[in-house]
């Protein structure tokens, strides 16, 4: 039952999100913009600045997560059907989980297209390792999505929401987003330190099963009027 | 107010007032000489920062999960400790780490931490002034957040190998270095509980004001 409404509320954004693409476009060419302007402002005579390759693929997810993070909730606010959901006889955690992963799959095809344009801008061998580049990916994404999908779901009736999104949502996650670049980094390196990349990763997932527990055991009274 | 809240005043007043000649007459430390002295009140106020990031949690997680508005508004005053505290320490400890270090600041595990602690101790406060009604539920979810941070803080010194002193330096310290620490942490403990007491009365009294006018409109 439980992954049955899990996989319900992912089917219904996703069917709505293929029929616009609305939130995918805008997304995808926000974070482009951001790559590009840091190529505009970093890269110099056609040389890159050493290792920053990793922090510029990272800050472009996460601006790029704020976007699609706020845009999702307010689809549902601007239908006047986030109340449909609540009041439809499912778990909250699940209504969550369906969100959190329909986040987290926009946020993967967006990163699709970001780390060969970061390699390709900022000469950095991102390409080189691609499983253990997925892997951190994916855990960063997670981490960074678990805490902004329930703050995107709480803000929805708050007062300027556009603004506190991206101010409660950064100093959370920094965390991620610092091991994320860390990880990143160390694959960047001429020889990969496999040690390093292992606690890096390791504390990434400890960061995912941290903030998914807490977002699910929250999102029922945070969500309830 | 409370009756134990005017002695308690004037006790940590007192307090207040004698820990700096006790900080004063500590022996000088031999490497980092006069400097060493503002341990004396970076590390209390550390404490302090981390134990209102712990009360803002648990009053949080007791709000959302109780609906008590007395949790919500101690949860309020906690988390404006937080910021006060943090403040004390992130100023005092670049005083420390300039003369220890050589450089006022560092990207260090702990030190980063307790930057962003202190930083969703302010996204809480910007959130309960300008998130309008409902706030209080997501300031509180924020807050539980804050406190995931608490541990890792506390703990970070001593599985990362990074350059800020661990936690086994209180326990080993001499007598002539301890009495002035603990003094001045008791001392910084009173001020918390008594702020705190004073904080969560002014929005008791906000609260019943604005029931008051509700109960008028009526």
């Amino acid at each position: 039952m439980f992954g049955r409404i899990v996989w319900l509320v992912l089917r219904k954004d996703f069917m709505i999100e293929v029929r616009s693409l609305e939130t995918a476009y805008t997304m995808l060419f926000f974070a482009i913009s951001c790559v590009l302007v840091f190529a505009f402002a970093l890269v110099q005579e056609g040389r890159a600045p050493e290792g920053g390759a990793a922090g510029i693929l990272w800050i472009a997810i996460a601006f790029a997560g704020t976007l699609a993070l706020g845009r999702t909730f307010e689809r549902e606010r601007q239908a006047e059907t986030l109340r449909a959901l609540l009041l439809a006889p499912a778990a909250r955690p699940a209504v969550y989980l369906g969100k959190l992963l329909g986040i987290v799959a926009l946020l993967s095809a967006a990163e699709t297209v970001l780390v060969p344009l970061v390699a390709l801008l900022f000469q950095a061998p991102l390409l080189a390792h691609p499983i253990w580049l997925a892997l951190i990916l994916l855990t960063g994404t997670v981490g960074f999505a678990a805490v902004g999908t329930l703050f995107a779901a709480m803000l929805i009736r708050a007062r300027s929401r556009d603004v506190l999104l991206p101010v409660l949502l950064y100093p959370i996650t920094v965390p991620v987003i610092i091991a994320g670049v860390r990880a990143t980094s160390v694959l960047l390196e001429p020889d990969v330190n496999t040690g390093f990349l292992q606690v890096w990763l390791a504390l990434l997932v400890c960061f995912d099963v941290v903030f998914v527990t807490l977002a699910l055991w929250t999102f029922e009274p945070l969500m309830t009027d | 107010m409370p009756k134990w809240f005017i002695p308690l005043a004037i006790l940590c007043g007192l307090m207040c007032a004698t820990a700096p000649i006790l900080v004063a007459q500590a022996p000088y430390e031999s490497t980092m000489g006069l400097v060493q002295k503002v341990f004396y009140v970076h590390l209390p106020s550390a404490w302090m920062f981390l134990l209102a990031a712990i009360v803002c949690g648990i009053a949080s997680v007791r709000y959302l999960f109780g609906g008590d508005s007395r949790q919500d508004r101690l949860a309020w005053a906690a988390a404006e400790l937080a910021v006060l505290f943090g403040v004390v320490t992130l100023v005092t400890g670049p005083l420390w780490a300039r003369k220890a270090w050589g450089v006022w600041w560092q990207w260090d595990v702990r030190l980063t931490a307790s930057l962003m602690g202190w930083m969703v101790a302010v996204a809480y406060l910007l959130l309960r002034k300008y998130g309008g009604p409902g706030s209080d539920k997501l300031a509180a979810g924020l807050a539980l957040f804050g406190m995931a941070n608490v541990p890792f803080v506390y703990i970070s010194v001593n599985y990362w190998r990074t350059i800020h002193p661990t936690t086994n330096v209180v326990p080993t310290l001499p007598t002539s270095f301890g009495v002035p620490l603990w003094f001045s942490a008791a001392a910084f403990l009173l001020l918390f509980v008594l702020l705190l007491r004073l904080r969560m009365r002014l929005e008791e009294q906000r609260a019943r004001i604005d029931a008051l006018y509700l109960s008028m409109d009526t």
